[in-house]
């Protein structure tokens, strides 16, 4: 009985170290690049002003991060989030401007984020497509209709309480944004933590065949991640045509790889099983912060690209080192 | 061998089709509760497709199947599930990065409150209980899947099906991928289970296993029954001959 216990008690702490390592680089990370900026871009970086800049771009960045949070614990991934953004975009403010209820051009835009992710998810669970395969040619679908709805013209949003509700506002002294954003990720945990939809999601992730014989409905489960992926894609979407006051078909083009970057780095496993909203969120944080950095610190949008890019490359690498053994 | 109007398992005259080809010809069985029944046979002589067909997999061409002295008709696996039969894999169905709580209760997890969260303490109380009763050694029942051994997680897979069976154990050889060391526990996990009053049946390559934990054995060739005895009243040596039809 004692060999068991010695036993098991090795493999525990065996592992442990790395675990902890893994699931803390994007805590580290944030620290170091908070730190560095603050050190050498101190007289911009560190007022409020520019703080809650930071904090307002990681918003739409941090609210599609729920999103790809669940399709990536799925095992899957959505390329279509970017052009989801500038779509829902344009069917909200569209809506909006013909009605003039802000609420009929909240429901539209998000009607058009669940309909692309259920269109995303019925290739992916009933038609057996990957997933990459199935958003990369919905992206470029999606992109292709927001273009050719309103012929590249912008739509401006001037609708006074949808701007307040998604861009503009403040509630108790917070901008609004803020509250979204903390909103839909409390609910995004919520769901993945705490409800049975989010261990199925894991469970679907981590091992298909047996989620499906210990009684899990797999494609219910697939099919329900992209419709989510895709509403938190308009939500996104709202928020940027309330901020900017107006839609444009160019609105979240750059989204995808920060978002991507972000939830990877926040812990979530590429290859499925394992996911982190607060992992996330930080990550959002952190990505919008190296994108302000680089701005202060004179770079210009060249040079920003391909810093970015490295930075990217290094951090999702430190996050995914060792995970096949895991 | 005494019958009981209620057996866990009863199959009657189970017959399996596929076209023109027979893979199971009259078939017959009856598992008591606390009763160990070994299912042994060549490659390809059917007891996969009896598996599949007790576990809801298969339909069977002809005869009847009953749970607890009611007839069944199994539409597919949850529907055996719900009805009381759960399986045993070899190839571990168990999720590697959840904790053994969520393992045993993938699938029909217990909620509370009126927003029906999960209720992970809950979960991870029954399922301490449920392996030290079955003397499964883990180090907790929030352990990460992942990080047990394989022994102990066959015996989490075993705690599973015990938890959910209401009528049969089903196990489909499942010590086939484990050592000598790990399978004497999952052997040991298997006896607890009998006392607990549990019906298995066991899909078993090896005889010696089958000497050791199961009350009676069944022998399947091509499809055929060719006999069934209790294994106190029988041999390696009489086994085999059934098993491969070479001698009586």
């Amino acid at each position: 009985m004692s060999t068991t216990d010695t036993d098991t008690r090795e493999g525990t702490t065996r592992r442990l170290p790395a675990v902890d390592w893994r699931a803390s680089v994007v805590y580290v990370g944030f620290v170091l690049t908070f730190l560095f900026f603050a050190v050498t871009q101190s007289q911009y970086f560190l007022t409020p002003t520019n703080l809650t800049n930071v904090v307002i771009q990681a918003a739409p960045i941090a609210i599609m991060a729920v999103g790809a949070v669940f399709v990536l614990s799925t095992g899957e991934i959505d390329l279509s989030i970017g052009s989801t953004v500038a779509l829902a975009s344009l069917g909200a403010a569209l809506v909006l401007e013909s009605t003039g209820n802000w609420l009929l051009g909240a429901a539209a835009g998000l009607a058009v984020g669940a309909a692309v992710g259920a269109v995303n998810g019925v290739f992916v669970t009933y038609v057996r497509l990957p997933s990459f395969l199935v958003t990369l040619a919905s992206m470029g679908l999606v992109t292709g209709i927001a273009r050719q709805l309103t012929d590249l013209q912008s739509v401006p949003v001037t609708d006074d309480a949808f701007v307040w509700i998604f861009g503009g506002g403040d509630l108790l002294g917070v901008p609004t944004i803020i509250w979204w954003t903390v909103v839909v990720t409390i609910v995004g945990a919520h769901l993945l933590r705490q409800r049975r939809f989010g261990a199925h999601v894991l469970a679907v992730g981590n091992n298909t065949p047996a989620a499906r014989v210990s009684g899990v409905r797999v494609d219910r489960v697939r099919m329900w991640v992209f419709v989510l992926s895709g509403m938190t894609a308009a939500m996104a979407a709202l928020l940027y045509s309330g901020r900017l006051q107006g839609a444009r078909y160019t609105l979240g083009e750059s989204d995808l790889l920060s978002v991507l970057a972000a939830v990877i780095v926040g812990g979530t496993a590429l290859t499925g099983g394992k996911g982190s909203m607060v992992g996330a969120l930080i990550g959002s944080l952190l990505i919008s912060m190296i994108n302000n950095g680089l701005i202060l610190a004179g770079l210009n949008v060249s040079q920003q690209m391909i810093v970015r890019g490295i930075i990217i490359l290094l951090a999702v690498s430190l996050s995914l080192r060792g995970k096949k053994q895991g | 061998m005494t019958t009981t109007t209620a057996a866990p398992l009863r199959l009657e005259g189970v017959s399996k089709h596929f076209g023109g080809v027979t893979a199971i010809q009259r078939f017959d069985l009856e598992v008591a509760p606390g009763e160990i029944v070994a299912l042994v046979g060549d490659n390809g002589a059917g007891k996969s497709t009896l598996v599949k067909i007790i576990s809801g997999l298969y339909q069977p061409s002809e005869g009847s199947i009953e749970i607890n002295g009611e007839q069944v008709t199994f539409r597919d696996a949850a529907d055996a599930r719900a009805k009381g039969v759960e399986v045993v894999y070899q190839d571990l169905a168990l999720v590697d990065l959840q904790p053994v709580y969520m393992n045993l209760f993938l699938g029909r997890e217990l909620r509370r409150g009126p927003l029906r969260v999960l209720d992970r303490k809950e979960m991870a109380r029954q399922t301490q209980q449920l392996v030290d009763d079955l003397d499964v050694r883990i180090p907790s029942a929030r352990a990460l899947l992942g990080d047990l051994s394989g022994g102990q997680r066959q015996g989490i897979a075993i705690a599973r099906a015990t938890h959910w069976a209401s009528g049969l154990v089903l196990m489909d050889e499942p010590t086939a991928a484990l050592g000598v060391a790990e399978t004497a526990k999952v052997e040991e996990v298997i006896l607890k289970l009998k006392q607990r009053g549990a019906a298995v049946l066991i899909v078993s390559h090896n005889l010696d296993q089958v000497f050791r934990i199961a009350d009676r054995v069944t022998v399947l060739r091509r499809g055929t029954q060719v006999g069934t005895r209790p294994t106190a009243g029988t041999d390696k040596n009489e086994v085999i001959g059934m098993i491969t039809g070479l001698s009586s």
